[in-house]
């Protein structure tokens, strides 16, 4: 069995599952974890869209 | 003595009743039993939890991802760990992703094969599982398998963390 992921999803369930993680060993109330890891998962996110632009950019 | 200080202590006590000696949860003061009795003056030092509280959970967190924190009762952010962290590790696996091996090698090769080594170890249980059934995936040309090296990778730094935090509930540094 062999997963081939496209760029976009390895980056995507990097993301997921390191914002998760950030966000339950951060913080002292799970109100303040959700938000937390959603913000982690949000600016993961805006870098891979952002450095993606950037390097498509670099490239014309 | 700090009120930071204090307030870890108070926490300490809070959370661990059975080691303190005294307990005064209305005055904000307790006296847990490792407390020393005299500081020094204007030495910030914490002081240092017993072995006893925190080696437990700090060796179930290695070996299974959150299992410090079922072992502290804190069973959402338990499950949550594990499902991160070994949902990193499965990734990495699907995408063929390279086990580290400490190899000798000029400076900067030894650096990134013990690093890398330590990383997947600290993986803990899914780790000894993964090589001792065999899985042993030579370093394949392409992004995806690359990306499954640092999956793989990740998965054990992020139990670090999972670790730390595990050894923080235990002590009583954190609610």
């Amino acid at each position: 069995m062999y997963w081939n992921l496209s760029h976009f999803e390895a980056s995507f369930f990097f993301a997921l599952f390191t914002s998760v993680v950030f966000g339950v060993v951060s913080r002292r109330t799970d109100r303040e974890r959700l938000w937390y890891g959603l913000y982690v998962f949000g600016c993961f996110l805006a870098a891979v869209f952002g450095l993606s632009w950037l390097m498509f950019l670099g490239h014309r | 003595m700090t009120i930071a200080g204090d307030r870890q202590r108070h926490h300490f006590c809070v959370a661990h009743p059975s080691q303190c000696r005294e307990l005064t949860i209305a005055g904000g003061v307790c006296y847990p039993e490792y407390m020393p009795e005299k500081e020094s003056p204007g030495a910030a030092r914490e002081p240092r939890p017993p072995l006893k509280l925190w080696a437990a959970p700090l060796l179930i967190a290695w070996l299974i991802p959150g299992g410090g924190h079922f072992y502290l009762k804190r069973w959402n952010r338990g499950v949550l760990l594990l499902g991160a962290i070994c949902g990193m590790f499965v990734f990495g696996l699907l995408m063929r992703g390279k086990m580290f091996e400490p190899t000798d090698g000029d400076l900067f090769t030894k650096l990134l094969n013990y690093g890398g080594f330590a990383g997947n170890v600290a993986s803990g249980l899914p780790y000894l599982l993964a090589t001792w059934l065999g899985y042993s995936q030579p370093e394949l040309p392409g992004a995806v398998a690359d990306y499954g090296t640092k999956f793989l990778v990740c998965a054990g730094l992020l139990n670090i963390l999972a670790m730390v935090d595990a050894y923080d509930l235990a002590a009583g540094r954190k609610l």
